[in-house]
């Protein structure tokens, strides 16, 4: 497989972070039977950025994150946060890091403000100001009127707020948000992107996890790719989109065996490679401009190349895969199961 | 305390809270975390009403259901079979008690809130012990209502108000002792219908073959052995000198021991286990 590096984003992207690791991983390895979830990953998160961790399902992205929380054991490797061994000292780790996993992890059987005072008492705070911390979050997550209702009752939107809430009590330095917006509608999704722009304005640390690469690239100060367990490339948001264009021409040809011929009339207009698809007849072909489109298009038409179908798209994900690592996000069914437990 | 900044705009900074960050849990906060997840368990039982039906169900049909059965096979009539079958309904009512705490671990670890448990930084015990605390309340009915029901029946017990005390006392604490064996099988399980199946082959032997129900001398000899050592008869008797003739006999402290025993050695497995399950 090959690994595509991009050169180093600038200086810190915050004012609040300095120069410091908020997280260091070298060679993270986790094993599930003969299954190499996370198969030596490398991470640098720096203090005060957002990084983003892409990828499909089944990638690896959980199982690190997971590792990184203390919940799972880390089979091989080293990780550090904020220069603190994750393996040798948990319970200090479970003080810097506030987790929101996939599925909200809060108490079915409380209210939205019986789970705060548990969590906050749980933490130690003297119960006058976990009822004053319950209601400040409360108020700030939209949460006022549904207080007092028991969660059963909550919306998918809801709970996730109450479940980044909860991981908010102590306000720790580094917050993990593992698919924070998978499920979401898009404004609950927008305001979600608020709140977590809001936590590194306030000194936080953000690490997460995201199958959107239009999520990585609203939010995330950098970005790693990762594809069966390994990172296959790193850099910002535009030196991912650089790599793989700024929109993509889908082209869905009539006679796949034309397609040796398509390849060669678009490598003669852009003088870039298109990029295979598993489909049948299938071409993507990253364009730096959507403009680029009609100059193929019209280079076809008059090389009598027939076309089913024609979009021109955001790149998805899956061409971000295919972009770097020549196959798309395949593997989903295979790994997904094992990484979601 | 000093660690907690407000959720206000105040920056947080991370190298103080690495500075501030506590090395482990001290035994004050290992216990406060643990009347902390009590209150969520009592929270969970008065909204789930429905989890009393076994300890307030089972006293009362065991009791009546046995004394009319064996009453007249064993001890001539119903009357008499009573001061006998009590205490052992008692010792077999709690113990199937404890066995309902582990398989409602099971099922409550499966849920999204006991990920938050283990990321936040809480002693590992306090999320198992805590339901425990909350079920004293269980055991404690579920002694009480047999005994009622004994009353109710016709049961005087001679041990008076003291005697019957002690007994459910003596009940409670061993149901709480020996859930710690149920809440590893919890830990160690893969489902709760399988914690219920491995606690029934626990519980069945172990109610059965002692003494709760018929007199040792009844029994074959190589029977007789087991049930003599086996702990719920020493339960059993201890609830019977209690209750029927105010004794506190030599089988309270066996009881006790054997409690003392089951506890040290199932709670640090059941931790070590539900550590692993991380």
């Amino acid at each position: 497989m090959s690994i595509t590096e991009f050169r180093p984003s600038g200086g810190g992207p915050s004012a609040a972070g300095g120069t410091d690791l908020a997280v260091r991983v070298r060679g993270l390895v986790k094993t599930f039977g003969e299954h190499r979830a996370v198969d030596g990953i490398d991470l640098d998160v720096r203090s005060g950025e957002i990084f983003g961790v892409l990828g499909p399902n089944g990638a690896g992205k959980t199982t690190t994150l997971r590792m990184l929380a203390t919940l799972l054991k880390i089979d091989e490797g080293r990780a550090e946060i904020f220069g603190v061994d994750v393996a040798g000292n948990p319970h200090v780790i479970r003080q810097l890091v506030g987790v929101t996993g996939q599925y909200a992890s809060v108490d079915e059987n409380l209210t939205a403000r019986e789970n705060l005072w548990l969590f906050s008492r749980l933490q130690g705070v003297a119960a006058p100001r976990a009822r004053r911390i319950s209601t400040e979050l409360l108020g700030q997550f939209g949460l006022e009127d549904a207080a007092d209702k028991p969660i059963s009752q909550f919306s998918g939107g809801m709970r996730r707020r109450l479940d980044l809430a909860a991981s908010l009590i102590t306000r720790p330095p580094l917050i993990f948000l593992d698919e924070p917006t998978t499920g979401l509608d898009p404004r609950t999704r927008g305001q979600m992107w608020d709140t977590i722009r809001g936590l590194v304005a306030d000194g936080c640390t953000v690490l997460l996890t995201t199958q959107y690469l239009d999520e990585a690239d609203q939010l995330a100060d950098r970005v790693a790719v990762i594809d069966h367990g390994r990172k296959v490339a790193e850099g910002t948001p535009d030196e991912l989109k650089t790599a793989v264009g700024d929109s993509t021409l889908q082209l869905l040809l009539a006679d796949p065996g034309e397609v040796p011929a398509a390849v060669e009339i678009v490598r003669r207009v852009l003088g870039s490679e298109p990029v295979l698809s598993p489909e049948k007849g299938r071409l993507n072909v990253a364009l730096d401009q959507a403009d680029l489109a009609a100059d193929v298009l019209i280079a076809l038409r008059s090389a009598g190349v027939s076309i089913t179908s024609v979009s021109v798209d955001k790149p998805s994900l899956d061409e971000v895969f295919l972009a770097l690592t020549g196959h798309g996000t395949d593997g989903d069914a295979e790994n997904g199961k094992k990484e979601n437990r | 305390m000093s660690t907690v900044i407000a959720p206000s705009r105040e920056v947080v900074r991370a190298a103080e809270r690495v500075a501030a960050a506590r090395p482990r849990v001290s035994i004050g906060d290992t216990l406060s975390q643990t009347l902390m997840m009590a209150w969520r368990a009592l929270k969970k039982m008065r909204r789930n009403p429905e989890q009393f039906f076994d300890v307030a169900l089972q006293p009362l049909l065991f009791t009546a259901m046995f004394a009319f059965i064996f009453g007249g096979a064993i001890a001539g009539d119903v009357a008499s079979y009573l001061p006998l079958m009590i205490p052992g309904i008692v010792a077999q009512t709690v113990l199937t008690t404890c066995m309902a705490t582990g398989t409602q671990l099971r099922e409550d670890m499966e849920k999204g809130v006991f990920d938050r448990f283990k990321s936040l930084p809480i002693a590992r015990i306090a999320p198992l012990a805590g339901p425990m605390v909350a079920d004293l309340l269980r055991y404690t009915i579920a002694a009480t209502l047999t005994f009622a029901m004994g009353l109710v029946m016709g049961y005087r017990p001679d041990g008076g108000p003291a005697g019957v005390l002690a007994a459910i006392l003596l009940a409670v604490v061993t149901g709480w002792s020996l859930a710690w064996a149920f809440t590893w099988v919890g830990t160690i399980a893969r489902s709760a219908q399988a914690v219920q199946g491995i606690s029934m082959m626990i519980l069945f032997p172990l109610t059965f073959l002692s003494n709760a129900f018929v007199p040792v001398e009844t029994l074959p000899g190589w029977l007789a052995a087991f049930v003599r050592i086996n702990p719920v008869s020493h339960l059993v008797t201890a609830t019977r000198d209690l209750a029927n003739h105010a004794l506190v006999s030599g089988e309270v402290g066996w009881t006790l021991l054997a409690c003392a025993i089951v506890i040290a050695i199932f709670a640090p497995l059941s931790v070590r286990s539900y550590k692993r399950h991380m």
